[in-house]
């Protein structure tokens, strides 16, 4: 329960435009994600969607309702912020309780609702604690254990990682994906970090400058994004754009993911000396200076010995050449 | 070491400034209270004498306390302050709240304009204010004091208490919209509670020239039943002879409320601040 259809949405701050119409159906059950740079809009279009900010024009429905001119409280979403903001002067229960009380459920219906979302989320231990003293990691567990407990058609979640360290990102992100197998329940998720997009995602929609650029599931936008934006988006490290036109290809850019060129000491296409190598044990990445093509990255996996200033040839694989024309649009 | 040493110098060198300067600014009220105590020619022959048994003389005191309804213009005063106060801090966390919160047209001219009044005494106004309050029938009268403290304590507190609310995160006022909360919860329940040490310090900046006001009372409820005490110590300095052992135990008693008043908001001023250090 919870299909959300967003259709010709635009939102303008006095003369600046920041989202300039957006058509977007996120089926029932679907996690989705919105990801772009920062400033293209994706918080503005969670925040039209949330009903926090109006939209200057378009529509909004949720499954059948149409929700534009509906107030936050009553559009059926939990919202999970980047900042937690829990209520400082209530405890965890209170925290989680208090949609409900507002909309005058039962004393049994709010205990029953707490209890579950804090043993899905394992809480229970802190229900009596007030936020200030919980850990970044409690905190948002809490926020998100707020927007289970509202049982909503919609969730939506604001860079809810980005204040977390390393490893609390990587085991809330499991947490959330695992929510999101448990409820199964529609999702749209913000962020900047693609990792997280691709991580997480049924379906990604990439952001730019208040316009869609693509939408699709991580493995479409990986190996067939529309564009030089996706294409360069998508997938770390970025990938490299080359001159088309001097190694022979169609169109003006060619891109190459970094894992897709191959390196050698003694011949090849692109001549270039070495600017930079890392070793991440797992992977060597390779910064080959090239005079026409600038700085290309290659891909290594496994532990490779280069130095610094070597000359060595870098070939891109033919099958795995992404062409775009002078506008940025990929030629199929 | 070195570091060490040159810390408590430091320190040193600060807590005798402090020192010093508490000593400059309690100098006057200590030769007030002692004065009150002492005769008044042990007055004018050794001002700055501590009262011995030979020139103690409670005399100041009980005339204050048998002259005049002392009692009710402390209660005046009490009245008028803490009802201003009240209107103060609620009014001017009102405005602040609406000017950080909402985007609408004009809200950087209205903020600037609600905040020219800290730079333009109340007092240019006068004869138009007591037009008005006689107008309104409100001259002696102390809801005609509480609406006029309540004008001058505005500004300061809207420019002191806006900023603080600048500083408060979006995402837990848009939490509390999402939650359902209405506008008046999340400034009762989320928005006031966190500025409550900016709510202090304009208490405390607010209270100290409504107390000691001389002006308004004089002009606005000179009537024996509103006066306050600043205005009922004026009793004693006449235009030739002035009790000065009256004046002194007046004065010495006008501190005593204004004391409590700011232990009260000092203390949530320090609990502020303590619980934001601790986190």
């Amino acid at each position: 329960m919870g299909a959300l259809s967003l259709s010709k949405i635009t939102k303008s701050f006095g003369n600046v435009d920041v989202i300039k119409g957006v058509d977007l159906t996120v089926n029932d059950g679907e996690f989705c994600v919105f990801v772009g740079p920062s400033g293209c809009g994706k918080s503005t279009l969670l925040r039209i969607i949330a009903g926090l900010e109006d939209a200057s024009s378009g529509s909004i429905r949720i499954d059948d309702a149409d929700i534009t001119n509906a107030p936050p409280s009553k559009r059926e979403i939990a919202m999970v912020f980047q900042s937690y903001a829990l209520y400082p002067h209530l405890t965890v229960k209170g925290n989680m309780a208090l949609a409900l009380k507002q909309a005058g459920a039962s004393k049994g219906e709010i205990e029953t609702a707490v209890e579950r979302a804090s043993s899905m989320l394992s809480l229970d231990k802190l229900l009596e604690r007030r936020p200030a003293e919980l850990s970044g990691g409690q905190r948002q567990r809490v926020a998100i254990g707020r927007a289970v407990v509202r049982t909503p058609k919609l969730f939506l979640f604001d860079e809810p990682l980005s204040n977390l360290d390393a490893a609390l990102r990587v085991n809330t992100r499991i947490e959330i994906a695992r929510l999101h197998r448990d409820l199964k329940a529609t999702m749209i998720y913000v962020t900047h970090d693609q990792v997280e997009a691709m991580t997480l995602a049924d379906r990604i929609v990439v952001l730019n400058a208040g316009r869609i650029e693509q939408v699709g599931a991580p493995m479409e936008l990986y190996n067939d994004p529309d564009n030089v934006f996706v294409a360069g988006f998508i997938g770390s490290p970025q990938m490299n754009f080359l001159k088309g036109a001097q190694l022979g290809g169609r169109g003006e850019t060619l891109g190459i993911r970094p894992e897709h060129l191959g390196i050698s000491r003694s011949e090849g296409q692109i001549p270039g000396t070495i600017s930079h190598v890392e070793h991440l044990g797992g992977e060597t990445l390779v910064y080959v200076r090239n005079v026409e093509h600038g700085l290309v990255t290659v891909r290594l996996f496994g532990e490779h010995k280069f130095s610094v200033d070597e000359t060595v040839f870098v070939t891109p694989e033919p099958s795995r050449c992404y062409h775009f024309d002078a506008n940025g649009q990929r030629i199929r | 070491m070195s570091k060490a040493r040159s810390a408590l110098g430091r320190t040193v060198a600060a807590h005798s400034v402090l020192g010093l300067y508490t000593l400059i600014a309690l100098f006057p009220v200590f030769v007030v209270v002692i004065n009150s105590f002492k005769s008044r020619k042990a007055i004018f022959g050794d001002p700055l004498a501590i009262p011995t048994p030979s020139t103690f003389d409670p005399v100041g005191y009980t005339t204050v306390l048998a002259q005049g309804d002392f009692f009710l213009y402390f209660q005046n005063s009490l009245v008028v302050t803490i009802a201003s106060l009240f209107f103060v801090l609620l009014f001017g966390a009102m405005a602040a709240f609406a000017l950080s919160e909402y985007r609408f047209r004009g809200n950087t001219l209205m903020g600037l304009y609600l905040a020219i009044g800290i730079m333009i005494p109340i007092r240019l106004g006068t004869v138009a204010i007591l037009q008005m309050m006689v107008a309104s029938g409100l001259v002696n009268t102390l809801t005609a004091l509480i609406l006029v403290y309540t004008a001058q304590g505005l500004p300061l507190a809207i420019f002191i208490l806006s900023e603080f609310m600048r500083g408060i995160s979006d995402d837990l006022k848009n939490a509390g919209r999402i939650d359902g909360l209405s506008e008046y919860k999340i400034f009762l329940t989320l928005v006031l509670p966190l500025v409550r040490p900016a709510m202090a310090t304009v208490a405390v900046f607010s209270m100290i020239p409504i107390w000691n006001d001389l002006w308004f009372p004089l002009i606005l409820a000179p009537s024996e039943a509103t006066k306050t005490v600043t205005l009922g110590s004026q009793v004693f300095i006449g235009q030739f002879v002035t009790n000065w052992n009256a004046v002194l135990a007046a004065l010495s008693l006008a501190i005593l409320p204004v004391l409590v008043l700011y232990l009260v908001f000092s203390r949530q001023l320090i609990r502020g601040i303590t619980a934001g250090a601790v986190k």
